[in-house]
């Protein structure tokens, strides 16, 4: 059982988003960078599965080198190798080329990644590299049972959820409640010192998107506070001056 | 050459965000001189699927396939490339959803098309083709500029208010050569809360949070979201509590939703809560604390008991 993790690192989830360079660069200037909690599930489950198949896990990033402490932290987790390949993960498809490119090279069973990344939110990649290789995608996947070789998921739809079962090898979408967050061990730090890291070029050049310039959104106008006492008058305030309702 | 709109029924009948996406795609079509036209899935009657012109398909074309009657990305995915082929279409059009998410990856392949997700606003193609999308989890925006061949949009809600006009779009069957493969996935059971408003369609949306003190304490919540015809959510601990199922989960890690009203009560306002509601056009804050983080974010705040005011605000209105 080969298991393939794709990670981002993005800033953590409490960052106030700023830009510099007349808005066409992420400050990075006090940024705390962390594996991209969607795909933390993802690398949770691995392990997981590691822990009761005996899979190998590789753990494989989209970034530049500045991200090489998110790699080390997924080793620390449980990952048996990581692979990173040097480039900017900007454009979905050019991410998704760079994955089915090293899924092909090392057909693993399953590829799992996060629902999507918090920086861009795109929600596509697992989709795309599914197509790539001529595999199903599922995503978000909340419950991942194996069962010899046919996964047994539980995928959240628009007010519910439905289980599904497909042949390996699949590529998923990982969310909650697939598996608890895993938090580094001593042993486990000091083991991922040790483990490989490789680091490969990217192949294709195919950026079908680029980001022309950023933008922060304007801020809410000041709070209107309504005494409790008088708590009525905000529906009279949402239907006559908001005009919501 | 016209623009390809993917719209999703639900029982049958058109959804409201690919109403939007229709208008949507109308008013892209308007911008680059050519049509709309719509690519529907499913058992739906001809009447309905004509009422895509409502919002300014001229065309609908109907994948009839019983296959596709029940919800299916990979093979949506197949039907959308081949409408998109025989159309000749270079710009694609879809609202956000876990059936377009599915669908939209697939199709981004297929096409090797340049794909903008969360687009709040109508293109610029003044200069080659820049759209507006939401990143960051709402608390940024990207100027995206698509430069492949095909370009996907797929919007968010409350991206575009669609008009009304009288008229009728043509239905034709359209019955493209279906995947064996497509069909690797096997759905076994489906569970669906029925009759609800789907949260991410709706318009108003009572949330709640810990404050609220425990499950059977949620008829509150559920009295003020029957009387705005709103769809109910919670806050992240509740859903890891169990206390509501995590398909009502909005906030960094769940459902990223931009309603016309958010009402949060009982929810301080962590910083990964407002990512998943921030986009909401108007926010109300209720909470017993004062200095609950979240009102600095809110239009209109009520510091107060949860058990109180909800009641109250249910009555006004039904009074309305």
């Amino acid at each position: 059982m080969k298991i393939l993790v794709c990670v981002t690192s993005v800033p953590d989830t409490t960052t106030k988003i700023t830009f510099t360079d007349n808005n066409t660069k992420l400050n990075k200037a006090g940024v705390t960078f962390i594996t991209g909690p969607y795909d933390d599930y993802a690398l949770a489950r691995a392990v997981e599965l590691k822990e009761k198949t005996g899979a190998t896990i590789t753990v494989l990033n989209v970034g530049e080198a500045d991200s090489e402490p998110v790699i080390r932290k997924c080793l620390a987790i449980g990952a048996d190798d990581a692979i990173r390949v040097n480039a900017e993960p900007t454009d979905a498809y050019f991410v998704a080329e760079q994955i089915a490119a090293i899924a092909k090279e090392n057909s693993y069973d399953l590829i799992l990644m996060g629902r999507e990344s918090i920086d861009y939110n795109g929600g596509q990649v697992h989709g795309i590299v599914g197509e790539m290789l001529g595999i199903p995608s599922i995503s978000p996947v909340m419950l991942l049972d194996l069962d010899g070789d046919t996964a047994k998921i539980t995928r959240e739809i628009e007010g519910g959820k439905e289980s599904l079962e497909a042949k390996l090898p699949l590529v998923l979408g990982c969310q909650e409640p697939i598996a608890e967050w895993k938090i580094p061990n001593m042993r486990g730090i000091m083991t991922a010192r040790t483990k490989p890291l490789k680091v490969v070029e990217p192949t294709g050049t195919d950026k079908l998107s680029t980001v022309a310039s950023y933008e922060l959104p304007a801020p809410r106008g000041a709070v209107k506070m309504i005494p409790a006492d008088a708590a009525e008058t905000l529906i009279q305030l949402l239907h006559t001056e908001a005009k919501v309702i | 050459m016209s623009v390809l709109i993917f719209a999703e029924l639900d029982e049958g009948k058109l959804k409201k965000s690919s109403q939007e996406a229709i208008f949507y795609g109308a008013k892209v079509a308007e911008m680059l001189g050519t049509s709309a036209t719509a690519i529907i899935a499913g058992a739906a009657d001809n009447t309905e699927l004509a009422s895509a012109g409502k919002f300014g398909a001229t065309k609908v074309l109907h994948a009839t396939d019983a296959k596709l009657n029940e919800p299916n990305g990979m093979a949506y995915a197949t039907v959308v490339a081949a409408a998109a082929q025989q159309e000749g279409s270079k710009v694609i059009v879809l609202a956000k959803s876990s059936l377009a998410d599915a669908m939209t990856a697939r199709l981004a392949g297929k096409l090797k098309a340049g794909l903008a997700a969360n687009v709040i606003e109508l293109p610029n193609v003044s200069n080659g083709f820049v759209v507006k999308s939401s990143i960051y989890t709402g608390k940024a925006f990207a100027f995206n500029d698509l430069k492949a061949d095909i370009k996907i949009l797929a919007i968010k809600k409350n991206t575009i208010t669609p008009e009304e006009k009288d008229a009728s779009a043509a239905v034709e069957a359209f019955t493209p050569t279906l995947n064996e493969a497509d069909f690797a996935i096997s759905v076994k059971s489906t569970e669906k809360s029925s009759g609800d408003i789907l949260l991410p369609e709706a318009d108003f949306v009572v949330s709640a949070g810990r404050g609220l003190k425990g499950p059977e304490n949620w008829s509150v919540v559920e009295d003020l979201a029957k009387a705005l015809h709103a769809a109910t959510a919670c806050s992240k601990p509740v859903s890891d509590l169990d206390w509501r199922p995590h398909s009502e989960h909005v906030g960094q890690t769940g459902l990223k939703i931009s309603p016309n009203l958010y009402i949060a009560c009982g929810i301080s306002g962590a910083i990964q809560h407002l990512a998943g509601v921030n986009s909401s056009k108007v926010i109300v804050v209720i909470n017993k604390d004062a200095d609950a983080p979240f009102f600095k974010s809110a239009d209109y705040g009520i510091v107060g008991d949860v058990f109180d005011v909800l009641p109250r605000l249910t009555k006004a209105v039904q009074a309305l």
